[in-house]
């Protein structure tokens, strides 16, 4: 295991380190130490190496993580695994705004509470929060999935097209567009498969599906005599 | 940007190191504000009379004349004394009496604060160089919050640098920036509250001072202020005897809390609470959009 310490090295040096390995991968396991909230740690990866960060982590760690397996042994700032395109990224701790932002790919698990816009744009990601999401969560969420074992704020999917929303807790209100839906036997099954990926034991049945009215997002022909 | 910053101890344990502990914090946020920096700090209360800090272009500025000149003037008493640029004048007198005769007949020495316990201290330039150039880890008190700036709707000069106060003993720091300041700006006029720059963030200062003035709790002027002021803002508030940080509904300007047994820190982004004292255990969170997070002196 390789182990790099931030209070030694620069995240640039970090981030060197990481990307070399996409064209000869020498070491799978990496740990960094002493992170300390700096921001963009293990961006753009694009190997399939396990990474350990322990400590909180600043802005838009993983972001583009492409392979990887992250893990943040604390809290990450916003806009954690933005735009992730594959692999995984977990936080042990909370998870400030925009996590899983415009993310196409991979699974990201947040084992606490995330902030707001919460899987905003998603493309087509797996997203899912033990904890509970805040105000504007899945903001016009265009694929994928997001999990929400606690409560989801104001606005939840506000202009959402075809992610799949799952809350077990409370929805503070729906954004524009978004409609509480039946659970058929594959969404079931989807939560548990899910749930599996992420390692986490919730009861399927417990949780609510959300999704989009179809009202919004592509122009309606009726509207056609306004032009 | 801006990075804004702030701590309040909740016991005497860290008093004699508040500006030792709070260097660093001000430092860290150079990345988010490299034009200007500024702090108020609490402590060193007068008991009677009022204590000012002003402030001189000229780094030889004869404050002596000036406190003698007070003196006869208002026929009262002055300690003062010099630090850097900036001089703390304590004055037996009614500070509105204080405040008009140095406008009328200093207008060169610019008023940063008045109060019982507060001063404010700003300059332009690197955060690490208004840190040491003040002297700041050596200074002590019960809270603090500062402000390191990068310039957006008015211009790097030390009228723009942060933290504004427009009120006794009360100060604001803000990150982000106000849609209807110019409007709000002129009803307070009406109302006697005094600007000295076109500045945003002074009138968020003068809202409260004057939601104070009528008779509002810390806490009532801050609901007001979340009904009236429009834009995005993270605030972070000092009062004589209290500390407040509030988000706008939308919450789009970074904020993180950061709270212990012995103290309160708030920061914009984590980084700048990694060297405070227990911050491994500290009760770390993000404040939500629209709520009020107060801390006062003999109320909890």
């Amino acid at each position: 295991m390789k182990t790099i310490d931030l209070a030694k090295e620069t995240v640039r040096d970090l981030n060197q380190a990481l990307h070399d390995q996409a064209s000869a991968c020498t070491e799978t396991e990496w740990e960094v130490l002493n992170p300390k909230g700096q921001h963009n740690l293990a961006v753009g990866v694009d190997q399939k190496l396990k990474i350990d960060i322990k400590g909180h982590a600043g802005y838009y760690c993983g972001g583009m993580n492409k392979e990887a397996d992250i893990v943040i042994h604390g809290s990450a700032g916003q806009g954690v695994a933005e735009n992730m395109m594959s692999g995984s990224v977990r936080v042990k701790g909370n998870a400030s705004s925009s996590a899983g932002a415009t993310s196409i790919g991979g699974l990201l698990v947040i084992e606490g509470d995330a902030g707001s816009r919460c899987g905003i744009s998603m493309k087509g990601s797996d997203i899912v929060v033990t904890g509970s999401v805040g105000h504007m969560s899945c903001f016009m969420g265009q694929a994928g999935t997001l999990v929400v074992c606690g409560d989801a704020g104001d606005a939840l999917g506000d202009s959402l097209y075809e992610v799949h929303i799952y809350v077990k807790g409370q929805v503070k209100s729906l954004g524009a567009d978004c409609v509480e839906k039946e659970m058929r036997p594959q969404h079931i099954e989807e939560l548990i498969e899910l749930f599996e990926r992420a390692g986490i034991k919730e009861d399927p049945h417990a949780f609510k599906r959300y999704g989009s009215a179809r009202q919004l997002y592509n122009f309606k022909v009726d509207n056609a005599s306004a032009y | 940007m801006c990075g804004i910053v702030g701590l309040y101890l909740k016991n005497d344990k860290y008093q004699s190191r508040l500006g030792e502990l709070f260097a660093p914090m001000m430092i860290a946020m150079t990345e988010r504000g490299p034009d200007s920096a500024g702090f108020a700090i609490y402590g060193d209360a007068v008991e009677s009379g009022i204590k000012f800090t002003l402030r001189h272009e000229d780094e030889n500025y004869d404050w002596e004349a000036l406190a003698k000149a007070i003196e006869e003037a208002l026929v009262t008493k002055v300690d003062w004394f010099q630090n850097n640029k900036v001089a703390v004048f304590k004055v037996e007198a009614d500070a509105d009496l204080v405040e008009n005769y140095l406008r009328e007949n200093h207008p060169d020495v610019l008023i940063m604060s008045a109060g019982s316990s507060i001063e404010i201290l700003k300059e332009v330039g690197l955060p690490e160089r208004i840190v040491n150039m003040f002297n700041l880890d050596k200074m002590q008190g019960s809270h603090i919050i500062g402000h390191t700036r990068m310039a957006t709707e008015s211009a790097v000069t030390m009228a723009g640098s942060h933290p504004f106060s427009t009120g006794m003993d009360l100060c604001l720091v803000h990150n982000g920036s106000l849609s209807n300041h110019n409007r709000m700006r002129q009803e307070l006029k009406r109302n006697g509250i005094h600007f000295d720059t076109e500045n945003d963030t002074e009138v968020a200062a003068g809202y409260l001072t004057y939601r104070l003035q009528q008779g509002d709790s810390l806490h009532q002027a801050l609901e007001n202020a979340l009904k009236e002021l429009d834009g995005f803002y993270t605030f972070t508030i000092g009062t004589k005897d209290g500390f407040a940080v509030v988000r706008d509904p939308v919450a789009c300007k970074p904020a993180v809390i950061a709270e212990t047994d012995d103290y309160v820190a708030m920061a914009s982004e984590y980084q700048a609470l990694t060297t405070l004292p227990g911050i491994e255990n500290a009760k770390v969170w993000e404040p939500e959009p629209s709520t009020i997070y107060v801390w006062e002196r003999g109320s909890n």
